[in-house]
């Protein structure tokens, strides 16, 4: 199923680097992928964990890359984003709205110590209390009692919604049904934590204990700024077996330091190949030793509804108009040598559920003629104030953003004859205040990467009421209707159903521009094989053997 | 010279108070709210940035957290950063690797560019000059980065007669490579000092008299000329050894060296204030007693010179 959705968009070559991955161990059971050494370490690059490695007060790559392997959920996700059951024996609900979760038996963390109902709940609780202040404890506000914990200054620290059961077993009560709630419990939030981390977490997230694949090769294993080392836990037994005799994370600077110890031979796997690089690393590196594999990431423009020219009924037309005027297959083929796919929603084409032909979707197609129309058309309706043009924020110190907004700046001049301007901000944390304060003076550069393989992950944080990543500050009651009943739905096909019902509405509306479609774009030495990528764009380190 | 030397100490006290009370203003100013750092791409709950702003301190005023700042230092608590690691361990673990790298860099361009000076000098208008005058040319109009990443790839990728990048041990052959390069534009810079003052003195009235007194060769070129053409060399370097501390997050990136730079580069971005003021402030120090050395040695340089 994966393969048709995803060879509809890759070059025949990658699909051919795709379809003998698929085979080296794609449905992540134990026994697939064994050919090659299992003795060697992989050493792969990572960046720094900008939190001590506490599962509920990491919210970034760098950190959650090693927490992911460290830890195992209730449940995981496997190389396509289907969950499959990790310490759950059983997840089971008849409303969508109280679970009752069974684990296995005997299951323990890497110290010995027992994997039990209160290591998952006792965890919860943690993260949500605001006197932990954790960086994700939103992750929890479906349960019952969130809101509770969590307000400012609150000293509540549990939630009513949790409750032990006995020993294995507890049960969680939801504010509201919610279906595709148990899809979120391999997000690292969720993972389970031991009693000592609770009570010293700053300590615990030095040296962090878990009851994942892998563990910490010794206390001080986290060499901050140089490297992470983990080692095979003996004791995980599960769909995630380590294939290797361990990983080292290498902590990079920047990519093109990495990409020249790939190519040396002196790092065994890159993730992300740096954009200077991106045109040539086919022929570094040869087509059995690279990758493009999309995942579950988009990048979008949003356009603040605060904007005078931007709202309304001219405001609709003009964002219509601005989606038709930009040629997206022009720029993920020149700028990023199809490093991206154009996109046709605004969820990604990995996930379950997804529909490249919704109704309202030629809104993203390119179509300059229409494009003018619907501009004049948006001018008698009320004229565009000329003294406001258009600007398009991104942050300059991260990630390569300057190439395609100046592509898409220039396209939109072109086509529809308007000025705009891209507008760079020196560090993230600026441009990030001013949309969090909703004080832009234009559009911003956005972006989602999927938390866990959900289409309502793709638009209830970002378009719904009042949600907390709502830059465009969206607000439509007929929107957030169809994203409760697709929550509320007993299926997960009927809640897809409804959530893409409720895309319909975006695609009309459009508070952001859905541009494109993130594609992971990675390397390997001489030295591995079984390298595969997931559905979040991270490698499946597990899988990794030596030649 | 004790009271001298003395005076440059006290006269340190004005210098840290102004440069960190400065720095923090500075930091203080960049735009943006330094919790949008710490929450990422995705947010965090107002409930948890209002706790976050609490427990660093950017729910005060300026003067307030700076205040805080100072009280830290003068109880040797400089204070954690956004990720709860301890000032002082990240100063500790950041800073030998760069001063291990600053100081060969500072052996390489000060023993290569004082040697081919001085030849260059005493050959003054010959082949080996020119030669030298326009290489020397070359490597300081090309940007460093250039230089690296070329460097890299021929030494590193092509030959692989030493690895692309430093690991964690920053090992004395690991930062070889970099330290050339980071040395490379003073090196030249050097070369050229040493070689014009060399020029200027060799013509000098007792030079002539040294070599009428019948005082060979070697001993007339050593003693009389080139300690005399250290002037200049000595103060340039003196005042280069900060620059390379906290000038080289260029090399540290291209070769990933866990230094000076890099950190700081990262605090910058986050807005984290006692971190960028703490290692800053660091720098400020090893700058002035750079400089301190390099007043004293003129002492030693020119017997001409005298401190009261």
């Amino acid at each position: 199923m994966r393969f048709t959705r995803t060879s509809k968009m890759l070059s025949v070559a990658a699909v051919a680097v795709l379809a003998l991955s698929a085979c080296g161990g794609g449905d992540g059971s134990s026994e697939s992928g064994a050919e090659g050494d299992t003795n060697r370490v992989i050493i792969a690059d990572g960046s720094e964990p900008q939190n001590p490695l506490i599962p509920t007060n990491t919210n970034e790559v760098g950190g959650g890359a090693v927490l992911d392997l460290l830890f195992a959920g209730l449940i995981s996700y496997d190389a396509d984003g289907k969950p499959q059951n990790e310490m759950a024996e059983s997840i089971e609900t008849e409303d969508a709205k109280t679970y009752t979760i069974k684990l296995k038996e005997g299951k323990t963390f890497s110290n010995g110590a027992p994997v039990n109902a209160a290591s998952f709940v006792d965890a919860w609780n943690f993260g949500a209390a605001a006197k932990n202040a954790q960086l994700s404890s939103y992750f929890f506000e479906s349960i019952e009692g969130y809101d509770e914990a969590s307000a400012e200054g609150s000293e509540v620290d549990t939630m009513s919604g949790l409750k032990v059961i006995d020993d294995t077993t507890f049960e969680v009560t939801l504010k509201q049904p919610e279906s595709d709630w148990p899809l979120r419990l391999g997000y690292s939030a969720f993972y389970p934590m031991i009693p000592e981390a609770l009570a010293d977490p700053k300590t615990y997230g030095e040296n962090p204990v878990g009851n994942g694949p892998y563990k910490f090769d010794g206390e001080g294993a986290w060499e901050h700024n140089q490297e992470i080392s983990l080692v095979p836990n003996e004791s995980y037994e599960g769909p995630q077996k380590a294939q290797n005799a361990g990983i080292t994370f290498k902590i990079y600077q920047n990519d093109t330091t990495a990409y020249q110890d790939l190519i040396s031979n002196n790092l065994d796997v890159l993730k992300t190949i740096p954009t200077s690089d991106v045109k040539n690393f086919k022929n570094d590196l040869g087509e059995d030793r690279s990758i493009e594999s999309p995942y579950a990431g988009n990048q979008t423009i949003a356009i603040p509804y605060y904007l005078e020219n931007w709202s309304g009924e001219a405001g609709k037309l003009r964002r219509q108009a601005l989606s038709m005027a930009i040629d997206r297959e022009e720029i993920t083929s020149v700028i990023f040598s199809n490093g991206r796919t154009p996109a046709e929603d605004f969820t990604a084409p990995v996930l379950d559920g997804y529909d490249a032909d919704l109704p309202g979707s030629e809104n993203l197609e390119f179509n300059p003629e229409k494009a003018k129309e619907l501009w004049a058309e948006a001018e008698e309706i009320s004229p565009y104030d000329e003294s406001k043009p258009l600007t398009i924020a991104y942050n300059a110190d991260k990630g390569d953003h300057k190439t395609w907004v100046e592509a898409v700046v220039n396209g939109l001049k072109n086509n529809l004859g308007i000025e705009v301007t891209g507008k760079p901000y020196a560090t993230f944390k600026e441009v990030r205040t001013e949309a969090t304060d909703g004080v832009l003076t234009g559009s911003i550069r956005s972006g989602w990467q999927a938390d866990y393989p959900s289409l309502y992950n793709f638009l209830g944080p970002i378009y719904a009421t009042g949600a907390s990543s709502n830059d465009a500050r969206y607000e439509n009651p007929e929107f957030d209707a169809l994203l409760s009943e697709g929550l509320a739905a007993t299926t997960v096909e009927e809640g897809n159903e409804k959530m893409n019902e409720a895309q319909e509405m975006l695609l009309e509306d459009l508070p952001a521009i859905p541009l494109w479609y993130q594609v992971a774009q990675g390397g390997w030495s001489t030295n591995v094989t079984n390298v595969e990528f997931g559905w979040n764009g991270v490698p499946l380190y597990y899988a990794i053997t030596g030649k | 010279m004790a009271g001298y030397v003395l005076r440059r100490f006290l006269q340190l006290i004005p210098v840290f108070l102004g440069a960190t009370l400065l720095l923090y203003f500075l930091v203080f100013s960049l735009p943006g709210d330094a919790t949008a750092a710490i929450c990422g791409e995705k947010g965090c709950t107002p409930a948890v940035e209002a706790s976050l702003r609490a427990q660093y301190n950017l729910d005060q005023p300026f003067w307030m957290q700076y205040l805080l700042y100072l009280k830290g230092v003068l109880t040797f608590d400089l204070g954690t950063n956004f990720a709860g690691r301890e000032i002082a361990t990240i100063i500790a673990e950041v800073f030998p690797t760069t001063a291990k790298l600053a100081v060969m860099a500072l052996v390489f361009e000060a023993v290569f560019g004082i040697v081919f000076g001085l030849f260059a000098g005493l050959r003054k208008g010959k082949i080996f000059d020119s030669t030298v005058l326009v290489v020397s040319l070359v490597v300081i109009s090309v940007p460093i980065f250039v230089l690296g990443f070329l460097m890299q790839f021929v030494f590193g990728v092509k030959l692989a007669w030493t690895n692309p990048t430093v690991s964690g041990d920053a090992s004395f052959t690991e930062l070889l490579l970099p330290a050339i390069v980071l040395g490379l534009v003073s090196f030249a810079y050097v070369l050229r000092l040493t070689r014009t003052s060399v020029i200027e003195n060799a013509n000098a009235d007792y030079v002539r008299t040294a070599t009428a007194k019948g005082l060979s060769r070697p001993r007339v070129v050593t003693v009389h000329i080139l300690r005399n053409s250290m002037i200049p060399v000595a103060t340039f370097l003196g005042a280069d050894l900060g620059a390379l501390m906290g000038g080289a997050i260029v090399t540290e990136g291209i070769f990933n060296v866990n230094g000076v730079g890099n950190t700081l580069y990262r605090a910058v971005l986050n807005g984290e204030a006692p971190v960028v003021v703490s290692i800053v402030t660091v720098l400020i120090l090893i700058f002035c007693l750079a400089n301190l050395l390099v007043d004293l040695l003129y002492a030693w340089l020119d017997p001409r010179i005298r401190y009261a």
